[in-house]
């Protein structure tokens, strides 16, 4: 009981220490200074009431342990979340979803599909960056660094050219691929922690080359105007610029701006539909075998004749290539990029979306990119406390689900008797 | 005379003052059986890491076949048919005991990007014979009923088994076995040596490997080279090396 009563005093003490800086004290301009408040006595006694709450919760730990170990089995019994994570059963799940996901924006909202549209960027990019952390285990950190490079190759290439996003997708994922095999080449003898801090600062220096090079990327002002994705020429703006025609005018439809939001969203779920295709291809395939090898046991491999560094650079080069292609979308939807939008933080989500989601587990992060980009979305009066949420959503995931929400079953090869 | 596949001569590996394997010489032949022993601590493995170009030896040369193979990549040397099993089993533990003998056969596989993302006829038929042969040589070793189980899951004797299958899967000019008895009772140190004999006789392979159980030794080997701290000490047939003073006197020593 002793013991209990110490770490349970602790515990309390600890709620009033995390929780009375970020919510008890309140900042207030008098003047041109600015003033330490404390706030009303009713979000004091919150506190204080959770205080005590957690004073008892770890008091009687044990009792209310055995209470519930009592009462009720696991949340999701084995057998169910045996059954989600089969790779038949993700499958039908996936089938079903791509139905409801190229049916609903006609219905929906014209905010609900725009947030739709920024989480399939996600999707993609978590997509991706599965590939290098969750299927080749290289900690990559430095993700976005590639997103930026396909952002800006669209941006840049419409802005001096005037070339169309069709054309641009492509040439931006080449673009972010090759950076991803040159940067590749010197990080990946790298391994574990040291990969990780190195990819970092990749990441870093792209953002900051790009806000440097005035001359050419627009430096802090970023490059804007960057036309929308067209549907086979045809322009989804009110009026059309000249020598093109727009959408409503040639099918004879009324304008309706709700119209553009819907195709972008297509547009996101076509590509983001394509890297799920093609992922699931690579898993089936000797390089996707090669990869899963690599992360179990890199010795085994080379004794083997397998060719590690090749093998880390092919998830490396791919990795980045979607992250090309879902920037060279991001930079049509937005129709401005800065170098702000590519910082550390978005990597940071991007790693967590894969984590949140099972590392490898493809449905996960689809799931994962729903919670994290939605979540924010749906609580904007709470969004000072974005990242105490997020923190706290990462430390019940470790407590609760450290293998992440949909754990990965990789297709396995069968042997067939 | 079979022709000679692997010539060590002189191979010496220094780490800083430590000399650990000193002109260490030894020659295999083709369909060979040639045992590396030596008391615990004598340099046996670090010969094998030299070998398999895990090291870079310090001097010395390493031919294969005539050709010279020392201080090549690992995986270039692999690639050349020099390959190994590990003194503490190294199987992809998650992954199937068939998928770890496809992951051999990576070198052999249509690893074309666009073939496989389209199933191409090509790709199909290269997986196909790809799953075959890891299905005889499932066989071979006797582990056709847990091809599709974890390779993790399997008994200590099924791993040993299916890392040498999985060594066999790259068509190699010389299987190298570090201690392949280590942990095995009796029976499956029977069965190993009967699996020897058969790789020898019916797949033409050349072993070299090092082991402590002196009966199964001396029973498969056609050679042997004892080397004690790091120096070569004897080499010859079994009787020879059964009779040698120097090494009895290097195993039990001094009387």
């Amino acid at each position: 009981m002793n013991k209990y009563l110490k770490s349970a005093l602790f515990s309390a003490l600890l709620v009033w220490a995390v929780a009375f800086p970020v919510l008890g004290l309140k900042l207030s301009i008098v003047g041109i200074n600015l003033e330490v408040h404390g706030t009303g006595p009713l979000t004091l006694g919150v506190i204080a009431l959770c205080s005590v709450l957690m004073f008892l919760r770890v008091l009687f730990s044990q009792q209310v342990g055995a209470l519930f170990k009592s009462s009720r089995g696991p949340l999701i019994s084995p057998k169910v979340g045996q059954f989600l994570t089969l790779p038949r059963t993700q499958r039908w799940i996936i089938i079903g979803l791509i139905a409801a996901a190229l049916v609903w924006p006609f219905f929906g909202s014209r905010g609900a599909v725009d947030i739709a549209t920024l989480i399939l960027i996600y999707v993609m990019l978590g997509l991706g960056l599965n590939i290098v952390v969750g299927l080749a285990g290289l900690l990559d950190l430095g993700y976005v660094g590639f997103y930026a490079v396909g952002a800006y190759s669209y941006a840049l290439l419409s802005h001096y050219f005037g070339l169309g996003f069709w054309i641009c997708l492509p040439i931006a994922g080449l673009m972010s691929a090759s950076f991803g095999f040159l940067l590749g080449f010197p990080v990946l003898r790298l391994r574990g922690d040291y990969l990780a801090i190195v990819t970092l600062g990749f990441g870093e220096i792209i953002r900051l080359f790009l806000r440097n090079l005035t001359g050419l990327t627009g430096g802090p002002n970023g490059i804007s105007n960057i036309p929308k994705p067209t549907f086979f020429g045809l322009s989804f703006e009110r009026t059309a610029a000249e020598g093109m025609r727009t959408f409503h005018e040639f099918f004879g439809l009324e304008y309706n701006p709700v119209s553009k939001v819907v195709f972008l969203y297509l547009v996101a779920l076509l590509l983001a539909l394509l890297a799920l295709f093609v992922i699931n291809r690579l898993l089936r395939m000797p390089i996707g075998r090669a990869w899963e090898a690599l992360r179990e046991d890199e010795i085994a491999c080379r004794a083997l004749g397998l060719n590690p560094t090749v093998i880390k650079l092919s998830a490396f080069t791919l990795g980045a290539c979607f992250a090309g292609f879902a920037g060279s979308f991001f930079a049509a939807r937005q129709g401005l990029v800065t170098p702000e939008s590519f910082t550390f933080i978005e990597s940071a989500i991007i790693l967590a979306i894969v984590v949140l989601g099972g590392m490898g587990s493809q449905l996960g992060v689809i799931l994962a990119a729903v919670v994290m980009i939605l979540l924010p979305e749906m609580m904007r009066e709470f969004s000072e406390y974005r990242m105490l949420m997020f923190g706290a959503l990462m430390v019940l995931m470790m407590i609760w689900r450290p293998q992440g929400l949909l754990p990965m079953q990789r297709p396995h090869m069968e042997l067939h008797k | 005379m079979s022709r000679e596949i692997l010539k060590v001569t002189d191979l010496s590996m220094r780490f800083g003052g430590l000399l650990a394997v000193n002109s260490v010489a030894l020659t295999v032949k083709e369909k060979q059986v040639v045992a590396l022993i030596g008391p615990n601590g004598a340099g046996k493995t670090t010969v094998f890491n030299c070998l398999t170009g895990f090291y870079k030896p310090s001097a010395g040369s390493i031919l294969l076949d005539g050709q010279p193979i020392q201080g090549l990549a690992g995986h270039e040397i692999a690639r050349k048919g020099v390959v190994r099993t590990f003194q503490n089993v190294r199987l992809f533990k998650d992954m199937t005991a068939v998928e770890n003998l496809l992951i051999a056969q990576h070198r052999h596989l249509n690893t074309n990007f666009l073939a496989g993302l389209f199933k191409t006829p090509a790709f199909r038929k290269s997986e196909r014979e790809a799953m075959e042969y890891a299905g005889y040589w499932l066989d071979k070793v006797n582990l056709t009923e847990f091809a599709n189980r974890p390779a993790g899951t399997l008994a200590y004797g099924q791993q040993r088994r299916l890392e040498i299958a999985r060594c066999m899967m790259t068509r190699p000019r010389i299987l190298m076995l570090d201690e392949p008895a280590a942990g095995l009772n009796p029976k499956e140190t029977e069965d190993l040596k009967a699996l020897i004999g058969v790789l020898r006789e019916e797949h033409n392979a050349t072993v070299l490997l090092i082991e402590h159980d002196m009966k199964l030794v001396m029973s498969i080997s056609d050679h042997i080279v004892v080397i004690n701290q790091g120096t070569p000490l004897a080499d010859g047939t079994p009787e020879q090396i059964r009779d040698n003073p120097e090494v009895i006197k290097a195993y039990l020593g001094e009387a």
